[in-house]
């Protein structure tokens, strides 16, 4: 909402300056966004014409127009208007302007190969209006050719950023009675002009009973011989400073009155209405010519106003252009109605229409202004395009009645933690139009039509305290006491791994939720696919069924940027279902390219799914998870290299599943057509990691170590090649607890010497005993045993 | 001149030219070898007459004694010089690049994440999660917004169903509402978390992160209100004093309805906040609307409280200088690196929230 001060200072009588009135705006709640001068950005904006305009050399849709500001020389200006034609009149914006709509300053540029010096405007680039398909034409300009198309010196515009319940501060009188509640001033009280009213009103008007009839009262006024005309400077004036374009008087005193009282109006030039106005459900597929040039095809349920052959308007929002006033218009009916806000609200949503008066209807008019509308407008009229007026004719339910709340003073301090007091509360309801009758604690309060947000203590209270200032509550210090646990279990479990991924050389990324349904389809395991109906764009149709999906997409952007010995990470939710509560966290890792990679000291070498196995491992033990009851198999699903992945599960093949890792299966590397495709990723499934027993968790074990001397032993097994060497390891660290302490494989060998079938396994282990230094005789022994155990379970023998 | 002194007096020459080991091995044979120049005079000893042979004999282990501290001595001063020597040809560039790694980091909204956590659990919030995807219930209607608003439009929020029941969340506040009806007053919780909207350009994502704050008790007024959030908003910028407004707005599921703005300046074409004659919109807050208490089954006539909610992306610029919100989600390897915080700088009470 643009107001301007001397308009704003026709409804409140104040001393108060721009800043102060700026300010206290704010204050209660009129958030000022920006405060603009008008005329001296905007005196640069000429009025121009377009000698000749030819089509761009290097583009078809853009043409190179030779424009004249009245002088000898012509500018030559590139234009991508369908509209700029030869002979034109226009608006030009020379280089150095700032375009009002998106505050770009034009620059003389080179368009396609062409020098282009400023640019032709369209009515939306100034703000005029949201017409933007093409440039502005204005007619009967040809003499102004060179002067500035912003001609009055106008005063500053103040954009008012008005919340939705405030449907009474779209006029510049309700944000006047704000004003003056805060204590900045006193409300003017409207002087009515009288004019005489004896002139039959010559059309007949009536509200259909259809169900979600969306008109509740129809009034209007019939004036006949006008003569329309340019409106006077002071009109021309104020609509200018408000960025509206002025049309013709009859146009100009409908706009002014809304902007003024937010009471929309409507102009009919009646002699082009066919006998009788109909506020009738529009039936589905009428047709219907707006005044914003497009064709609407219109569904049952919307409000329109017809006449006996065709829609005049769709009621609220817009009119149309079979009875639209002329600057010839001889005859005019002015409406002022009142329609239901969801009605509007709904039918300009399905049409996309955007106007003033729809802005304002669906917010909610006043619905006892009609009167007061066709009175001020019809007066102006007359003033200025002479005529006679009818009676006011008002169709429907006549006048709404007001509500009325009991108010106790003291909920004020209960919910504010201030007290008010029963005059101050009563002082500032007054001032905002409220009828107040004081009783002893509580006020009865009568709520004025129009203010429909009203209707609760609270919606009181909120207006109490918004006029007396938010800056009047003490605040009350926190006391610092926790009662209860910040983090629960998974919560910690979600910052830990945050840290334990990012402390091994990942960066930690955070993705959009939804990707590419063509991406995500490589990495799912076959969820069901949860679309998005209205996405922002194709390739962000679903929402994500694995946390690899967008790591995928975003590490190939990265690797074309020349970053390929990378490792990403993010924590966050996958989706299995459009239920809510069909999601789980997971944390995505890939890691791709080289270690080592152009290094004088370390030999350089591919990223392999023992990093990967190592990464998840050391953060599952980090997280949590003892390292014995980490079961590592070669289950793996299709996104990864069937031979070169696995899973973790606890403590069995059965248990939770913890982890997917492994290579990405070269398809999909292929598919995506990475330029480093050694591509290793992760998987890890936090609601499967299992809260520690908090007895164990408080109480360790105690401190054991033996002071006897260790040995170690090597062996070599001769062993199938298909037998997994964790499951061998683990056979003979369980052969004997006690003595055992460490088994590692530190070699593993195919090939010459070696059946086809078989594979060499070396394996240092550590022995030693709690109670003694272990003699050679003791090592024999249990070497013979841990020999004999493996070629009994596995049927390895010893390499001699 | 004695025949002690005469010996000294060589070993005093020769040890003073002895340049290796193998010199001193030398020294030592000449001297204290089977036929070494004291071993000699020790086998002397015999022939003397018990009164000489005392003397003689303690002059004689004196200057052994003082010959073999000499050799020691000379022995491991050319020890220190070989080693010295050996040492200097090892030496290494030590400005050569250490082995090559790859350095970690933390998302900026993670990281923003746990401060604010960290501030709020500091006076007895705990963190409270809700589910991304929504009933229009919870994310609209039980919050008091009505059937026809206009934030319910395609425009603004994603759906997953044609009957538009389904819905990514475009707020953390139906958390409010889950718990609220799964628990019982009081409540003080505080919610991260993601949030969407149909939303893409410069400035908006379609995903975003928001904060909700949400403190219900018996008598809990607007004075807790501003008193929770000057404390927060002065810890989080880790400022001593800071200029804050509260200017009235609205929202549907609060009443009175405020949004908090804080002062600024620039210096430097960097962004002072706490000061200054600029203001900068932080938060959004109000009183919990009765029709919200309703729907989540919370005795509005006994219990009342507030609830805030802030954009923890924007917040996140502003503490750290970061310029493009949609930086935030394109995974800029150059990006990340740059403004990710190291894993180990977990920001607590104790130790304070930034370095």
């Amino acid at each position: 909402m643009i107001i301007t001060l001397p308009w704003l200072k026709e409804h409140l009588k104040t001393k108060a300056n721009e800043s102060e009135i700026i300010n206290q705006l704010t204050n209660i709640g009129l958030e000022v966004e920006s405060l603009r001068e008008n005329s001296g950005e905007l005196g640069e904006f000429k009025i121009a014409k377009i000698i000749k305009a030819e089509k761009h050399p290097n583009a078809d849709k853009l043409k190179v127009c030779e424009v004249s500001l009245g002088g000898k020389e012509t500018l030559q200006v590139v234009c991508g208007a369908p509209n700029a034609r030869d002979g034109l009149i226009t608006i030009y914006a020379p280089p150095g302007a700032t375009i009002p709509k998106n505050k770009f300053k034009l620059k003389i540029a080179k368009i396609r190969g062409i020098e282009s010096k400023g640019m032709l405007c369209s009515e939306n680039e100034l703000n005029l209006s949201s017409e933007s398909e093409g440039i502005i034409e204005l007619i009967n300009k040809e003499n102004d050719v060179g002067q500035s198309y912003f001609k009055s010196k106008s005063e500053k515009a103040i954009d008012i950023s008005i919340t939705p319940n405030r449907a009474d501060c779209l006029g510049i009188r309700g944000i006047a009675r704000d004003l003056s509640s805060s204590g900045i001033g006193k409300l003017i009280s409207i002087k009515k002009k009288k004019f005489k009213q004896n002139v039959k009103h010559l059309i007949k008007t009536s509200i259909t009973k259809d169900k979600n009839q969306g008109c509740m009262t129809f009034g209007s006024c019939y004036i006949r011989n006008i003569s329309n005309k340019e409106s006077p400077k002071w009109l021309k004036d104020k609509l200018i400073a408000l960025g509206l374009k002025p049309i013709t008087a009859v146009v100009d005193i409908t706009n002014y009155v809304m902007f003024d009282l937010n009471r929309p109006l409507h102009a009919y030039d009646s002699d082009k209405i066919d006998s009788e106005i109909i506020v009738r459900d529009a039936k589905d597929g009428e047709e219907f010519q707006a005044l914003d040039n497009k064709k609407y095809k219109l569904k049952k349920g919307m409000c329109v106003i017809s006449d006996k052959s065709s829609i005049l308007g769709l009621g609220g929002i817009i009119g149309g252009t079979k009875t639209s006033t002329e600057l010839e218009t001889k005859n005019v009916l002015l409406e002022s109605a009142y329609f239901l806000p969801t009605s509007i609200r709904k039918t300009a949503r399905e049409l996309s229409i955007n106007t003033d008066a729809k802005y304002r209807f669906e917010r909610g008019i006043d619905p006892n202004s009609i009167i007061e509308g066709l009175e001020i407008a019809t007066e102006l009229i007359l003033r200025i395009c002479g005529g006679e007026a009818s009676k006011f004719v008002i169709t429907g339910k006549n006048s709404q009645k007001n509500k009325i709340i009991k108010f106790a003073i003291d909920n004020f301090e209960n919910l504010i933690g201030i007290p008010i007091s029963t005059n101050e509360a009563y002082k500032i309801l007054t001032s905002l139009g409220f009828k107040c009758k004081k009783n002893k604690k509580d006020l009865t309060i009568e709520i004025p039509s129009w203010r429909p947000d009203i209707s609760k203590d609270v919606d009181i209270i909120e207006e109490l305290i918004r006029i007396k200032g938010f800056n009047n509550i003490k605040l009350i210090q926190p006391e610092r006491k926790r009662d209860q646990e910040t983090l629960n279990f998974k919560q910690k479990l979600f910052h830990l791994s945050q840290r334990s991924f990012a402390s091994k050389g990942y960066l930690e990324t955070v993705t959009w939720s939804f990707t590419d349904s063509k991406v995500d389809k490589q990495f799912s395991k076959g969820e069901k696919e949860i679309s998005i109906l209205n996405p922002i764009s194709s390739d962000l149709d679903v929402l994500r069924r694995s946390i690899l999906s967008n790591l995928a997409i975003h590490l190939k952007k990265n690797q074309d940027r020349g970053y390929e010995d990378i490792s990403l990470f993010e924590i966050g939710p996958t989706f299995f279902g459009n239920t809510p509560g069909e999601q789980q966290v997971v944390i995505g890792g890939l890691k791709s390219g080289k270690v080592s990679r152009k290094s004088w000291i370390e030999k350089e070498r591919n990223v392999d799914v023992f990093d990967i196995k190592s990464d998840v491992i050391k953060s599952l033990i980090e997280l949590g998870v003892p390292e014995k009851d980490l079961y590592v198999s070669d289950n793996t699903k299709n996104c990864y290299h069937p031979g070169r992945s696995g899973s973790i599960n606890l403590k069995s093949e059965k248990g939770p599943h913890l982890a997917y890792f492994g290579e990405i299966h070269p398809a999909i590397t292929k598919k995506l057509d990475y330029k480093e495709p050694n591509i290793f990723g992760l998987e890890i499934f936090l609601k499967n990691i299992p809260e520690p027993n908090r007895k164990n968790r408080q109480t360790k074990k105690s401190f054991q170590a033996s002071d006897f001397q260790k040995s170690e032993r090597d062996f070599a097994f001769i062993i199938d090649k298909i037998f997994k060497i964790g499951l061998l390891e683990n056979i003979i660290r369980n052969i004997d607890t006690s003595i055992i302490q460490n088994v590692t494989t530190f070699d593993v060998y195919e090939g010459d010497n070696i059946p086809k079938d078989k594979k060499s396994v070396a394996i240092n282990i550590t022995l030693q005993a709690a109670n003694k230094t272990l003699s050679e005789q003791d090592l024999d022994q249990i070497s013979k045993k841990i020999i004999d155990v493996v070629k009994e379970k596995t049927g390895a023998t010893i390499r001699s | 001149m004695s025949e002690l002194d005469k010996i000294s007096s060589i070993f005093d020459a020769k040890i003073g030219s002895a340049k290796s080991k193998e010199d001193l091995q030398n020294l030592k044979t000449e001297f204290f070898g089977k036929n070494g120049k004291i071993t000699q005079q020790f086998k002397t000893l015999a022939s003397l007459d018990p009164q000489k042979r005392k003397e003689f004999a303690s002059n004689l282990n004196k200057i052994k004694d003082d010959l073999t501290n000499q050799l020691e001595e000379k022995s491991s001063e050319i020890e220190n010089i070989e080693i010295n020597q050996k040492l200097k040809n090892e030496k290494v560039d030590i400005t050569l690049p250490v082995r090559p790694y790859q350095q970690g980091k933390i998302h900026p909204v993670s990281q923003v994440i746990d401060e604010i956590s960290s501030i709020f659990s500091e006076i007895g919030f705990s963190v409270a999660e809700g589910p991304d995807v929504e009933t229009e219930y919870n994310n609209f209607t039980a919050l008091n917004t009505p059937e026809d608003h206009p934030a319910r439009d395609m425009h603004d929020t994603f759906y997953l169903d044609e009957n538009k029941k389904i819905l990514l969340r475009t707020h953390t506040s139906p958390v409010q509402i889950r718990a609220m009806l799964n628990g019982k007053p009081p409540f003080k919780i505080i919610v991260p978390g993601r949030t969407y909207r149909c939303d893409s350009d410069q400035t908006h994502a379609p995903m975003f992160h928001q904060l909700e704050g949400l403190h219900i008790d018996k008598n809990i007024t607007m004075g807790h209100l501003k008193g929770c959030l000057d404390y927060f908003v002065k810890e989080f910028f880790e400022v001593k004093k800071i200029k804050m407004r509260f200017r009235p707005s609205h929202f549907p599921f609060t009443e009175p309805s405020a949004e908090v703005d804080i002062g600024y300046r620039i210096e430097n074409d960097k962004i002072v906040i706490g000061e200054g004659d600029k203001w900068l919109e932080v938060l959004g807050c109000g009183m919990v609307h009765p029709n919200v208490l309703k729907n989540a089954k919370v005795d509005s006539k006994k219990y009342q409280g507030f609830a805030f909610g802030m954009g923890i992306d924007r917040l996140a610029m502003l503490k750290y200088g970061i310029n493009d919100l949609r930086a935030f989600f394109e995974t800029d390897y150059r990006w990340l690196s740059h403004f990710g915080f190291d894993p180990l700088d977990v920001p607590t009470n104790y130790r304070g929230l930034s370095k």
